[in-house]
């Protein structure tokens, strides 16, 4: 049994103009203790939809998510249940997410839920901000008063005050500067490592997954078309679109080339094309993909794609959806 | 080549909320060629974007600018008023990260195309919509003709900034700068804007001064690179040597803090331990910084000097400099 447990997991929003619109299409995923799982794909492709519906802010069409065996109840207007509060949540902008007008040391205190936390209330909010690299006299100020690296990190401090097993970060560090954003990766990479927290960690930005991710997940319009293990994924991407991302990166080298680019764009969900998914953009598409493509697995790698099923010729259609 | 534009010595001040000033560029000092396409990187607060605005007198009421700006003969800085209508647009021209917010919500994509082109350059209406759909065709815009009716939310972000780019090119500019104009694209979508300014480029022979803080897009991108912090340029080069070869502590730290997609310098030191090289402290700013070295508080190979004043750019080879006096072996940092 996996820390975290996301089973064919949907997520539908209704809107007057555009009909049902499916966001996430099932998705299954496995986060494991003292594991990073990276989350990539183009924005529009559900990467916040899931993350949102894992930690319960919107709800589960169907399918389930399981914390260490028991299922998260969506939020709705109560009081989160202490099993529900073991997973917690960071997202892109810090300022949003804390108080401007209370200290940070208020802020802190409202979520401590470690034992010490009783006896000792601003002691464990000194141990919070020294764990994430804060001084302790930083527990009187104000997030203003932070930069934006410094605020990720009170943020970071107040999803550990309640002793999360799970942390699913969505886009931390996409709003900071180069030398802020290694400093906030480094210290949830640390926690992860030091507190035996899973982590799910979405972004946009492949290279900075590829350095820290120990699974890879690749999502395309609301579903995962491949994952497997971050360095088999690099090294040998199956899918197109894995390619395709890899191969948009500019990068560094001698003989400077400009990078690929991938035509058209991530189509609105509520228009999903038949078959594959990605068949419109992609470079490989063939006539088979009008049908839904199978689920192939390669070594520890999972992908969805019909060139595979030309290859090895042998796996059914009809499971669509990736696991880790 | 021929220089296009040459900033010399530009320094910018602007009014501080208590009174007096603060400054954002230092002494700094650069230049484009025809048909060139220059990098300025650094992080937020380094002065790259001021630079820019500097460039096109969009600096905030109050703001002190000193120094000169040459373009084709023209002082960019000593331009008041009307005077900027006869250069903004037709001799320099901008896109901005924020596509969305460049264009009119209210207006057609036409509309907005057409009105500075018959203002400027005199068209008719039948001739400007021709020119105008020429533009869009030219910046890889299907279906021009339709476009030109269609309102900026009717397209998704990178098409956005495409039509942003057709309008900053309208009257033809000499040279375009762009401040993060890809920044909040998606990668697949960042590569499209790049291959489009790189033909701009080639076929045209625009000059392009691009503003950004990806080193990865730098060296897509440019055939030479200011690296700013805090208001200075820190160090310049061609780019690939930059990058691969950084002559300044600065650079080099930013590229080992840099998340490794490739082989570049600094990349082995980190490769596989799930953890980036960080630069430790804050960035600072012009007004926060010392006397000395704006970067010393953090730099690994600090020495006393280096606190005493703030370092020249000196030639550290032929067409590269570095505003550093110690000159260490970057190699030899501890990781």
């Amino acid at each position: 049994m996996s820390l975290l447990e996301i089973r064919d997991v949907e997520v539908e929003f209704r809107s007057r103009s555009r009909g049902t619109v499916r966001a996430v299409d099932g998705v299954s995923l496995d986060v494991e203790r003292g594991q990073v799982v990276g989350l990539v794909g183009e924005s529009g492709c559900g990467k916040s939809s899931l993350a949102r519906a894992v930690v319960g802010l919107e709800p589960v069409t169907t399918g389930t998510v399981l914390l260490d065996g028991a299922p998260v109840a969506p939020l709705r207007w109560r009081r989160r249940s202490a099993h529900d509060v073991r997973m917690q949540m960071v997202f892109q902008n810090p300022y949003g997410s804390l108080n401007p007008r209370r200290t940070i040391g208020s802020q802190l205190r409202d979520g401590l839920r470690t034992p010490a936390a009783a006896t000792d209330p601003d002691g464990e909010v000194r141990r919070l901000l020294d764990l994430v690299g804060l001084d302790e006299d930083a527990a009187q100020r104000y997030p203003h008063q932070f930069s934006g690296g410094q605020r990720q990190r009170v943020v970071i401090a107040r999803a550990l005050a309640a002793d999360p097993d799970v942390l699913v970060a969505d886009e931390p560090v996409t709003a900071l500067d180069a030398s802020s954003q290694a400093q906030v990766v480094n210290l949830l990479v640390r926690l992860v490592r030091e507190l035996g927290l899973g982590m799910l960690f979405i972004s946009h930005d492949l290279a900075l997954v590829h350095e820290i991710a120990d699974v890879t997940a690749v999502m395309y319009l609301g579903r995962i078309v491949e994952s497997g293990p971050t360095d088999q994924v690099w090294a040998s991407p199956q899918h197109p679109y894995t390619r395709a991302l890899i191969d948009a990166l500019p990068r560094i080298s001698a003989q400077p080339t400009l990078p690929v680019g991938l035509r058209g764009e991530v189509p609105d969900a509520a228009r999903i094309p038949t078959g594959c998914r990605f068949r419109p953009r992609c470079p490989r598409a063939m006539d088979v993909c009008t049908g839904e493509p199978p689920v192939v697995q390669i070594g520890q790698q999972w992908s969805a794609c019909w060139l595979h099923a030309q290859e090895t010729a042998g796996t059914p259609a009809g499971a669509t959806e990736g696991r880790a | 080549m021929t220089r296009l534009l040459d900033v010399q010595d530009l320094a910018v001040a602007l009014p501080a909320a208590g009174g007096g000033t603060v400054p954002v560029i230092h002494h700094a000092s650069l230049h484009v060629d025809e048909g060139e396409i220059v990098g300025i990187a650094g992080e937020s607060g380094s002065g790259k974007s001021m630079t820019a605005q500097a460039l096109l007198g969009l600096l905030p009421d109050g703001a002190q600018v000193r120094g000169t700006a040459r373009l084709d003969g023209t002082d960019l800085l000593a331009l008041r008023g009307a005077q900027w209508n006869t250069v903004r647009g037709k001799q320099v021209a901008m896109v901005f990260q924020d596509a969305t917010s460049a264009l009119h919500p209210m207006l057609t994509i036409g509309r907005q195309l057409t009105e500075h082109m018959r203002l400027h350059l005199g068209l008719d209406k039948r001739a400007a919509n021709r020119r105008a759909a020429e533009l869009l065709d030219r910046v890889r815009i299907p279906e021009p003709e339709r476009t030109l009716k269609a309102y900026s939310h009717q397209f998704s972000g990178g098409m956005r900034q495409r039509v942003a780019i057709a309008a900053a090119l309208a009257c033809n500019p000499r040279l375009l700068i762009a401040d993060e104009p890809t920044t909040a694209l998606d990668v697949t979508v960042q590569a499209g804007i790049l291959e489009l300014l790189d033909e701009l480029r080639r076929d045209m022979g625009l000059s392009v001064l691009f503003i950004t803080h990806d080193l990865g897009v730098l060296a897509a991108l440019t055939s030479r690179s200011y690296v700013f912090y805090a208001g200075r340029v820190m160090e310049q080069a061609p780019t690939t040597d930059l990058l691969l070869d950084p002559r300044h502590p600065y650079t080099a730290a930013l590229l080992r803090a840099r998340p490794h997609a490739d082989d570049s310098w600094g990349a082995a030191g980190t490769r596989g331990t799930h953890a980036l090289t960080t630069i430790p402290g804050t960035p600072a700013t012009p007004a926060t910084a010392g006397p000395g070295c704006p970067f010393a508080p953090r730099c690994a190979f600090r020495e006393d000097r280096c606190t005493d004043a703030p370092p020249p750019l000196l030639t550290v080879a032929p067409g590269r400099g570095a505003a550093c006096v110690v000159q260490p072996d970057l190699h030899e940092v501890p990781a």
